[in-house]
């Protein structure tokens, strides 16, 4: 049988772009947006997804929540959708789509194509999603997370392969988030929020002449075995968030914390889930590394989603604190852009700036510059 | 039928063979032979006695191999299809396979290298016996050494990746000899040079260091710098790389790795842009290799066999691979008394045949000739690079406005976003047009990537021909992309999805594995 796809919308994603409110979260702003004459443009996005779907897939069973929450944009696309959740109001919040994701889930959805933003995708990664893997439409104002497809016709293609095959192997990526009222002030602190699974292509990210590493998993896997294979005995080692490092966790045997700083030595827990209260108790008068992947698509190392790996904490370790792990993939994905520190400790940072040896499997490092965004005109 | 027939149209109405043969084990019929094998004289038996019981056990099957049984006819019949069920060099117009100079291969040098006084001959028969062919191997060194500028040349690996390894084997011997085996444990590379370089390097035993290119497309030179230790064995390094970009400080990089007491191997599997205008020893090498496959016309045989040539300065002579033809007046010999020799990397001397093909082709061309054939295949490169880019949704990263070299990596990032179509689908339409269509080495760093090398061989007609195909696959990718995505429809077998072929427990590299992973449970 044919996987069901469920769709979501958000109705109001994407209307503070073109008002150039920097974002839509929030009833004011988006009610500024509409004042000043902007209209979401996520119905018409997703439209252009579920058309594809409907192309390439007639009669593909699509699953979604009433009116414009993606009722709208699978008629407008041709489908004939089934709907497994409606909103209490007319005007929805992100309350509804975390609670249309879930009921999309608990219906049968093995792959729900969300039409939002940053925003979105965090209101979907706070459903109960079990198995249930999603992808983003691109057709939000922020997009720092690593769940969107390219375009619109993109998450179509991917989402219609995946119901022709049936079986897809899948990633964790992870959600990022923004605060808005910061951007509006010039800032852009992304924090990471949380891990959704999305479908990925395997021969189409990767060269099939590649005799290893042939999907994104294998590679996930060969960059934390290169991690495990630099570990030395009695050192401790603060595994930093993310998919990458979990995978560390889960090659030497413990439980990780995806979103938190677990604490390793001998290939055995010392403390999950550690504060940096906890880490700098932990480091003291021991030979300790920090391990940390690239976070999310503005490359940030230090700064973002890892904060308890602090200044303090990273000046207590002493010289050569980090033991940096990527894949080649997640390196490239940055199109050339730095990888960026950014402590809170100006001088900390400079020490960092220039090149760090990057760990993308065993016995193999890729060498990719650091920028300090923050040291500037300090030194 | 009337007369006149009709004039072509611009697109060629291709359809490739369908023959839906079987699998040849499926084939089998017990009993049927192809010859029968005469029995041995009584004579013969009874001088000689029970060969197969003379073998040790351990040398000896339990059960005869499960070979397919069948008539020569049936054979015959079986290959020929399978031969037409494809599209060989000699068929399509073969520029989509950018990195691998498919460039054309003389048939006189296959007439050449099937005369019995070559196909004949044997790798042990004594050296008074050979001398001609020797002094063709020896010659096509000497050549080869003038166009790479280097001291001394080894033609005994057979293939690119061969030639590559005997590259880093040699680093890593004249390290040893120096007392510096431990110290030394990085290699350099960088992440368009071909990944041979980077998997090499590992099989040695080396921590390989992978650089990035700058904004421009070049090696980061900042990071090849700050990557620079005592600790580094060597650089390995392509140029131009895959992206058709030439570096023009690549002496600078030889320079620095010199400065820290590492050597630099120059990846010239595919050197031809630059013949008779660039030399590895001007940049500084100490070591470079050419495949003959590519660059000097010998055909790529799908995976063999090649041949490479290995050239070195002075301070790596001694560990070339060998043994190694010498020259003593008008006698050539082989030189087996080498201490420091990395040793054999192939058996004998080489893939004989294709130095002879090589020497045939540098023989025709002359100096002159081979640095002609380096300019038309740049110019047309260039050709084919401005018409590509007239493609609406194609695209050449890096370098922007800037010519290339011999090749070009190009992306249809812009089609696949306006489109959803990859890459890889429109090297499958491509082939419903009758034309051969690849898209990078691993890993992608060009997204959607596709790599075109029109060589020196093709006519302005046939790259026309070639860009009007994927012009016509674009626009369809835009207006009908159901065509292009369950493509292909002219082709040998219908679309395919890759899954098992990306899943250890699914795959079926062998008849063996096949039944294994799929059938097992029929057979208890």
């Amino acid at each position: 049988m044919t996987p069901s796809i469920g769709v979501i919308v958000n109705p109001v994603a994407g209307v503070g772009g073109p008002a150039g409110l920097k974002g839509s979260d929030g009833a004011e702003i988006q009610a500024a947006a509409i004042t000043r004459g902007s209209s979401a443009r996520a119905e018409g996005r997703a439209a252009d997804a579920l058309a594809l779907i409907g192309r390439m897939r007639p009669g593909a069973h699509v699953l979604t929540a009433a009116d414009s929450m993606g009722e709208d944009a699978s008629r407008a696309a041709g489908l004939t959708p089934d709907i497994v959740y409606r909103p209490a109001a007319a005007e929805t919040s992100g309350r509804d789509t975390t609670a249309a994701a879930t009921a999309l889930a608990h219906a049968g959805a093995r792959l729900i194509l969300f039409a939002g933003g940053d925003g979105t995708a965090r209101d979907v990664c706070d459903a109960l999603l079990g198995d249930t893997a999603v992808l983003g439409v691109p057709a939000g104002v922020k997009m720092y997370s690593g769940c969107f497809a390219v375009s619109p016709v993109a998450a179509g293609a991917v989402a219609a392969s995946w119901m022709t095959r049936g079986k897809h192997p899948v990633a964790e990526v992870e959600v990022l988030d923004v605060d808005e009222e910061q951007i509006r002030h010039g800032r852009v602190d992304p924090t990471l929020y949380g891990m959704v699974r999305i479908p990925i292509e395997p021969g189409r990210t990767q060269a099939r002449k590649s005799p290893t590493g042939a999907s994104q998993l294998g590679a996930v896997r060969s960059a934390a075995a290169g991690v495990v294979e630099r570990m030395r005995p009695g050192v401790t080692y603060l595994l930093g968030p993310g998919g990458t490092i979990s995978e560390v966790a889960t090659l030497l045997g413990v439980e990780g914390t995806p979103l938190g700083v677990d604490v390793v030595r001998d290939g055995a827990l010392v403390l999950a889930d550690a504060s940096e209260r906890e880490l700098l108790a932990l480091v003291d008068g021991r030979v300790a590394r920090a391990v940390l992947t690239v976070i999310g698509g503005q490359g940030f190392l230090l700064g973002r989603g890892n904060q308890q790996i602090s200044a303090a904490v990273l000046e207590k370790i002493g010289d050569d604190p980090l033991i940096v792990v990527a894949t080649e993939e997640k390196l490239i994905d940055l199109g050339g852009r730095p990888l960026l520190v950014d402590t809170g400790d100006p001088d900390l940072d400079m020490r960092f700036e220039g090149y760090a040896k990057v760990v993308t499997g065993t016995r193999t490092t890729s060498l990719y510059p650091v920028l300090a965004p923050e040291s500037k005109g300090t030194s | 039928m009337s007369l006149p027939i009709a004039p072509k149209p611009p697109l060629r109405r291709f359809h490739e063979a369908r023959w839906d043969e079987p699998i040849i084990f499926e084939l089998s019929t017990p009993g049927e032979r192809g010859v029968l094998v005469s029995r041995t004289e009584s004579d013969v038996r009874s001088t000689v006695g029970d060969v197969v019981d003379a073998l040790p056990h351990t040398l000896r099957r339990e059960t005869p191999p499960a070979l397919p049984e069948m008539g020569q006819m049936r054979v015959l019949k079986h290959y020929l299809r399978l031969s037409q069920e494809n599209l060989g060099a000699d068929l399509n117009v073969d520029i989509g396979q950018g990195t691998c100079t498919m460039k054309y291969s003389p048939k006189v040098n296959e007439a050449i290298v099937r005369t019995p006084l070559l196909a004949d001959l044997h790798p042990l028969q004594s050296e008074a016996t050979v001398q001609g062919i020797l002094e063709i191997i020896w010659t096509t060194e000497q050549m080869l050494a003038e166009i790479s500028g280097m001291d001394r040349v080894s033609l005994q690996t057979g293939g690119g990746s061969s030639a590559i390894w005997a590259n880093i084997a040699m680093i890593r011997a004249y390290h040893e000899a120096a007392g510096e085996g431990d110290q030394r444990s990085e290699v350099i590379t960088t992440i368009f040079s071909h990944p041979s370089n980077a998997a090499t390097a590992k099989a040695a035993g080396y921590n390989v260091v992978t650089l990035y290119p700058d904004a421009d497309g070049y090696p980061d030179i900042e990071a090849f710098t700050a990557a620079l230790s005592s600790r580094t064995a060597a650089l390995m390094i392509t140029n131009p790389e895959d992206t058709g970009i030439y570096n023009p400080r690549i002496a600078e990089f030889v320079d620095l790795a010199h400065s820290v007491g590492a050597l630099a191997a120059y990846d010239q599997a595919n050197a031809n842009g630059i013949l008779g205008i660039t030399r590895a020893k001007e940049a500084g090498f100490d070591t470079c290799h050419f495949n003959l496959h590519k660059t000097f016309s010998t055909p790529h045989g799908s995976g063999g066999p090649g041949a490479g040539a290995t050239a070195v300065s002075d301070k790596l002579v001694p560990f070339l691979p060998g043994p190694l033809v010498e020259r003593d007046g008008d006698r050539y010999f082989l030189d087996s008394d080498r201490p420091e020799s990395i040793g054999k990397v192939a058996p004998f001397y080489g893939v004989v045949p294709n130095i002879v093909r090589a020497y045939a082709w540098m023989r025709s061309l002359g100096a002159e000739g081979l640095r002609e054939a380096a300019e038309i295949a740049v110019l047309n490169n260039n050709y084919l690079m401005k018409r590509i880019l007239e493609i609406p949704g194609a695209g050449a990263p890096y370098a922007s406005g800037r010519r290339r070299i011999e090749q070009v990596r190009y992306s249809w990032q812009d089609l696949y976003e306006e489109t959803g179509i990859t890459s890889e689908e429109i090297g499958v339409r491509a082939t419903d047009f009758g034309v051969h269509y690849w898209t990078s080495h691993h890993p992608f760093v060009v997204p959607q990537p596709f790599t075109l090398e029109p060589t020196e061989s093709y006519s302005k007609s046939e790259i026309d021909e070639y860009v009007g195909i994927l012009a016509e696959v674009a626009r369809e990718a835009r207006e009908t992309p159901e065509v292009v995505r369950t493509a292909p429809h002219r082709q040998t077998v219908h679309h395919i999805h890759h899954d098992d072929l990306d899943d250890p427990d699914r795959w079926a590299p062998s008849w063996r594995a096949y039944q294994r992973k799929y059938f097992a449970g029929d057979d208890g």
